[in-house]
């Protein structure tokens, strides 16, 4: 069993449920190390580096500001799954695409290419470098089906995005589903359309 | 239940070619009439235990529909252009076809549809015309496909449809917050709403269960069997028979032609990809209103050299849209329009065309949530949201449960030079030619959409929308409604079919499904797709029995 994958999603599912979850960027070093730590690479087709700098980008797309975000979806996962099957044919935008973020943390941070050494605001700075190119419109669907997909994907850990949305899962559901077809709400008192 | 095997040597009475909304209906009337039936399917055989409600499976990758890496589509706005692999068009395939994962909207056309030309008059750079049969002449198979599909609504609650023969077998479903809202705003507005006529069951039915409303109707399979797909109501009715096998994952690549240009059967790729050529009395295509033309045009030969049933030339002309605006309202309190069937009320206030407009068109509304969580976040906001970053997510946590769908389904012109053809160069895994599509929407298909996106708006301010947006009119997506290129019609020069779907060209070769429409009506073609089909295959049952086939 790969001990450092479990240790990290589990761990920050429970991080997830605190009030006051960690900064983003917490997160994402925790991961990174985890990831880096040496033993039992838990992924199916990222390489450590390219994973780090995705961790931290995600971070930035669903943020963990208000509650659970990509992080803590394990939104990182699901884009190891979708570049390892059903959009394997997507590795080489991702390939040019983390070449194009490395150029923008250099320029940014003069001398590394290591998105870690940069502040969430210079983070945000690099997307905006890329924000119009073809590699982030797909870098942005794979997270945010990591954060609200389905969790066969390994993404929505301890369904954190379903939750945060309001979203139910449930198989059957009985009336009234919302606020407004409750006769209870109805201005006429009528219920007319039940 | 044994379902027979037959031996493609065997010279059965019919083959059918897609066993979807009318394939299935097909497979149904033929074999219990008696005859022999093979239906051949593109895609599997899936049952309820194989659907999910992934959502990315579904309604991203193509878990129920054509697969353009294995199928490349083709598209271009016209001729002058070269054509591009965009997934212009989509089908469900799989035994069922698209019955199985469409929205369930169950719309009968009203009796206008059927002479739209002789109402309006001719609409330049457009081939208006009426249909060759009237309402009256459907109305009895309208009410046979409620009946033995299992559909739910409430009759006479629509005052624009026509007299109906029956009521509903199911009673309509109850409005959810999408559907009191807008009831309520229409009523206050003077208009009409009413019951979305649907292929989902209200009340058990036929041995099937009810609808449970987990809200995973439109893009997904029914674990429930709660919605009418021919795959859970008639095709089983079809094998029970013992004379009709289903047989899925076939291929077909040619319906072959005797030297008297009568069609011997059908060849196709079975599951090994080899070739394989079932022979039959009688070809029914039934493969959608792209694939049954893909199917003729690859099936040309020394007699038909521009494809098979094509003397007119019209085989692919045609091809109408799926046209209509997805309007979007945020709402004070959670409506959590994820629970239930996507729709639940609709008015056809705005249906009829009126050349006072100053263009011709019109459109049908329907109250609806069009989105899954992940879909929500990626398409369903307004565009002065940020695409990414703490306001993006805080956006789409609020908005997701507030928010509520109108959907306009409006008129596509028929026009000549919107196209299916065969690409020249592209293949699918097959090797065979790509589909290429042709298409630009028509200025009066636009002015519509312009006149019922205002329309909506008005609707959504009524019913308290804090914030609305949505489609502009004259937008490019894929299309689910495929109609128009095998037009039916009562000259052969201007038609490619008679009423009941028999090819002008060819004896005992019909062609059955959306490619026959005329006009586009205001769409949700599944209905009148299979009351067609019903039509058809009483005329066949009759003309079989004669020795006329």
């Amino acid at each position: 069993m790969p001990i450092s994958r479990r240790d990290w999603i589990f761990g920050s599912v429970r991080l997830a449920l605190l009030p006051q979850v960690l900064r983003a960027q917490d997160h994402a070093r925790k991961a990174a190390k985890a990831i880096s730590n040496g033993h039992a690479i838990p992924f199916e087709y990222l390489e450590p580096e390219a994973a780090r700098t995705l961790v931290a980008l995600a971070a930035e797309i669903i943020p963990s500001d208000d509650g659970p975000g990509a992080t803590e979806a394990g939104a990182l996962y699901f884009i190891d799954r979708a570049l390892a099957t059903f959009d394997s044919d997507k590795r080489e935008l991702y390939r040019s695409g983390l070449k194009e973020v490395g150029a923008a943390i250099s320029r940014l941070s003069p001398g590394s290419a290591d998105v870690e050494g940069l502040s969430r605001e210079q983070r945000r700075e690099v997307i905006r470098a890329v924000q119009s190119t073809e590699f982030f419109a797909v870098l942005r669907e794979h997270v945010v089906l990591g954060f609200l997909g389905d969790l066969e994907y390994r993404g929505n850990q301890g369904k954190v995005g379903w939750r945060y949305i309001g979203f139910d899962d449930q198989m059957a559901f009985t009336q009234p589903f919302g606020y407004y077809d409750n006769p209870e709400n109805d201005p006429d008192g009528k219920g007319e359309t039940r | 239940m044994t379902t027979p095997a037959f031996r493609p040597t065997d010279e059965v009475d019919f083959v059918v070619i897609g066993a979807g909304a009318a394939g299935g209906v097909m497979a149904k009337e033929l074999s219990i009439a008696g005859f022999r039936v093979v239906v051949l399917e593109q895609g599997p055989y899936l049952r309820q235990s194989d659907y999910s409600h992934d959502e990315l499976k579904y309604t991203i990758l193509p878990g129920l529909t054509n697969d353009p890496k294995t199928q490349p589509v083709t598209y271009r706005k016209s001729e002058k252009e070269s054509a591009k692999p965009i997934k212009a068009i989509e089908y469900g395939r799989q035994v069922g076809g698209g019955s199985v994962h469409f929205t369930g909207n169950y719309w009968r056309f009203h009796e206008a549809d059927f002479h739209e030309q002789t109402l309006f008059g001719d609409v330049a750079g457009a081939a208006l015309a009426d249909w060759p049969l009237e309402y009256k002449d459907l109305e009895p198979f309208y009410t046979k496909a409620e009946y033995d599909l299992g559909i739910s609504g409430l009759a006479g609650a629509n005052p624009f449809e026509g007299p109906r023969s029956k009521p509903y077998p199911l009673p309509p479903i109850p409005a959810k917050s999408s559907g009191v809202l807008f009831e309520r705003a229409a009523k206050k507005l003077g208009l009409h709403p009413f019951p979305a006529p649907l292929a989902i069951l209200t009340r058990p039915y036929q041995g099937r269960s009810a609808c449970v409303n987990c809200g995973f109707c439109e893009s997904f399979g029914c674990e429930m069997r709660a919605k009418s797909s021919t795959l859970v109501s008639v095709i089983p009715m079809a094998e029970a028979t013992g004379r009709c096998e289903i047989r899925p994952i076939s291929y077909v690549r040619r319906i072959k032609v005797d030297d008297h240009g009568k069609v011997t059967g059908a060849v196709y790729f079975d599951r090994n990809r080899k070739e394989i050529f079932q022979r039959a009395k009688v070809v029914v295509v039934c493969a959608n209103g792209v694939e049954s033309t893909k199917l003729l045009l690859m099936s040309s030969s020394n007699l038909f050299p521009h494809g098979l049933a094509n003397t007119s030339g019209l085989v692919g002309k045609h091809l109408m849209w799926d046209l209509g605006l997805l309007l979007e309202g945020l709402f004070e309190h959670p409506a959590n329009e994820f629970k239930g069937v996507q729709v639940t009320r609709v008015i056809h206030d705005y249906y009829a065309a009126d050349a006072k407009r100053g263009f011709y068109g019109g459109a049908g509304i329907d109250a609806r949530f069009d989105y899954y969580p992940a879909g929500f976040a990626l398409s369903g906001l307004p565009p002065d949201i940020p695409r990414w970053g703490l306001e993006f997510k805080k956006t789409f946590g609020h908005y997701f449960t507030r928010t509520i769908s109108l959907l306009s389904h409006a008129t596509s012109l028929p026009v000549e030079s919107n196209t299916v053809t065969l690409d020249p160069t592209a293949t699918d895994a097959w090797g065979l030619p790509a589909v290429r599509i042709t298409y630009s929407q028509h200025p009066d298909d636009v002015a519509t959409q312009a006149w019922i996106r205002q329309r909506q708006m008005e609707i959504l301010e009524a019913m308290g929308a804090k914030k609305t947006w949505g489609d502009q009119p004259g937008g490019f997506y894929t299309s689910r409604h495929l109609m128009g290129t095998c037009r039916m019609g009562k000259d052969p020069a201007k038609s490619v079919v008679d009423s009941y779907g028999r090819a002008h060209d060819v004896a005992n070769l019909f062609i059955v499904d959306g490619s026959n429409f005329v006009t586009s009506a205001r769409q949700q073609p599944t209905a009148t797709i299979q009351a067609l089909a019903y039509r058809a295959a009483d005329n066949m049952v009759r003309m079989a029995r004669r020795g006329e086939l």
